[in-house]
């Protein structure tokens, strides 16, 4: 099996592994327990705290563990609505190609008085500086503006942003799920006030995330309950999580520079391959992109009819078609982007993971090209296409 | 635990009847790119009027995997029949015999319905043959996206 599905989860490391199991049969204590056990617990937590805060060049009072990206966006969306509120300010500045954890928490902050501005991302996947500086009002409470998007990889300029919202006094928040362990994160360095990251996206388990806020940044809660993480999120921390996620964010960074290196050559190489498919198209900017992701619509077939088609050949892939997106209709990052519906609809997402070899991408490029070739020839609208009765959208 | 029946897979990976029938006697056509699928169904009808017989059927599909399997299943249970009996194939008649299609994909049943009885219409049309149109009322089951 090759599994090319990395941005929609990983395969925990051994580093990850070797760090939890002791947190399950040894290091058990509640963290809260004021007996020499559980103190034992406390202590394994704020190491990885400490060691997490490392990673990002943040002070470990800055880190705050939620249950995964979604709750860290959550937490985030609805502190930086509180403060604004407080002073009046009601106005919130984000992308339209965000995560859901994004966008549905704005959709419901819309509904409770918000004003949304949601920045075009053009046909490149990319928004800029300039853009949000443009967009930034006397009344606008936050940006939040994601570092690299989850379906086409793109990479925003993450430190030109929050140095615009520095320079405004805005507060600046970026979805990092998808970069944490992937591209370098400095807060300090960046302008950053809050960052979302995920541990299973980076080798460690599912089920655990963290919050960053800076110094000064009152959260808002979402559950209450005990005093774990400084009264800001109620409920016994998920220690074996915890420790998995501070050894794979850890090990992650140890090896990025070699990493980065080799998945850009054999990403670049797979989108050459698949480039070579007619009436296909490279979703997203080529360059400003994760060195993992590769995603092409093809004119003409289904993404989901693809994707089982590829599980038969071994290969696990992921599609922002209707039918696999689970609602009617296509990605809305894709939509976003300019692409037509019945485009958006013949998408595929390729996400490498670090030990993917050149031979695995060969036999990816050949079996995409065969899947797709089969299905364009059951497909009424490629016969269309060809035959002169209706007209490419894609080259 | 796979997504999809034993039938419906076998009907994706191994489609039955698909193709085109260049001296198609009735073509119908349903779906809309936009939602995401398309079938097209070929019809070679032969016999005397009243009485036809479906001698050839194949299909097209635009569309996920139980798009293509429903249309596959659909023109092996209408092939060779009476095209009065190819009327009276129902969207459920295709999902039991593919042994049931997830709730969320029962539209591409209805396509399959739909696909057939549009390619009957048009024979019917082809010929001025008279006919009740509410034989070819659309099913109430929507399918598609919001545009």
């Amino acid at each position: 099996m090759i599994y090319a599905d990395n941005a929609a989860t990983t395969k925990v490391s051994k580093a990850a592994l070797a760090a939890m199991l002791p947190c399950f049969e040894q290091i058990y204590g509640n963290p809260s327990s004021l007996y020499a056990f559980g103190q034992d617990a406390k202590e394994a937590l704020e190491d990885a705290r400490a060691r997490i805060a490392r990673c990002l060049n943040a002070d470990p009072k800055e880190i705050t563990f939620t249950s995964g990206g979604s709750e860290a966006d959550n937490q985030a969306l609805r502190t930086a609505a509180a403060l604004g509120a407080k002073k009046g300010k009601k106005h919130i500045i984000s992308t339209a190609f965000e995560h859901h954890a994004i966008l549905h928490t704005l959709d419901a902050l819309k509904k409770e008085g918000f004003e949304i501005t949601l920045l075009d991302v053009h046909e490149n996947g990319l928004v800029t500086a300039q853009q949000v500086a443009e967009a930034i009002r006397p009344d606008t409470a936050l940006v939040t503006v994601m570092y690299a998007n989850n379906e086409i990889g793109t990479i925003q300029p993450i430190a030109e942003i929050g140095a615009v919202c520095r320079e405004k006094g805005v507060l600046f928040h970026t979805d990092a799920v998808q970069a944490a362990g992937h591209l370098p994160i400095d807060v300090k360095a960046q302008n950053i006030d809050m960052l979302s990251i995920s541990g299973h996206k980076f080798h460690g388990p599912k089920g655990i995330g963290v919050l960053y806020a800076k110094k000064g940044i009152r959260l808002e809660n979402l559950i209450y309950g005990g005093a774990q993480e400084r009264n800001k999120r109620a409920g016994t921390e998920n220690l074996p999580a915890i420790a998995g996620m501070a050894a794979a964010l850890e090990e992650s960074l140890a090896h990025l520079d070699e990493t980065t290196a080799k998945l850009i050559r054999q990403r670049d190489q797979l989108i050459k391959g698949l480039a070579e498919i007619p009436h296909s198209i490279l979703n997203g900017d080529a360059e400003h992109r994760l060195p993992s992701n590769v995603n092409f619509c093809f004119e003409a077939i289904e993404g989901e009819s693809l994707l089982l088609l590829l599980d038969d050949k071994g290969i696990c892939a992921s599609s922002g078609s209707a039918c696999t997106s689970g609602s009617l209709d296509p990605s809305h990052v894709l939509l976003a982007i300019g692409r037509p519906h019945e485009v958006a609809h013949g998408s595929l997402r390729l996400s490498l993971g670090e030990d993917i070899t050149d031979a695995e991408i060969r036999y990816i490029i050949d079996a995409v090209k065969e899947v797709v070739d089969y299905l364009r020839n059951m497909s009424p609208v490629w016969r269309s296409l060809n035959e002169g009765r209706q007209q490419f959208v894609l080259p | 635990m796979a997504l999809y029946s034993e039938k419906v897979m076998d009907h994706f990976r191994n489609p039955r009847n698909v193709g085109v029938i260049e001296d198609a006697d009735g073509i119908g056509e349903v779906g809309n790119a936009k939602c995401g699928d398309i079938m097209k169904i070929y019809l070679k009808i032969s016999g005397e009027q009243g009485s036809e017989v479906i001698d050839d059927v194949k299909f097209e599909t635009f569309g996920c995997g139980s798009a293509i399997a429903s249309s596959s299943m659909a023109t092996e249970l209408i092939a060779g029949k009476p095209l009065a009996e190819a009327l009276t194939l129902t969207n459920k008649a295709v999902t039991e015999a593919l042994d049931g299609l997830p709730a969320h994909k029962l539209h591409c049943s209805v396509l399959a319905e739909e696909a057939i009885k549009a390619a009957v219409k048009d024979y019917y049309d082809k010929n001025g043959i008279a006919y009740d149109p509410e034989q070819f009322r659309e099913g109430d089951e929507p399918h598609c996206c919001s545009l």
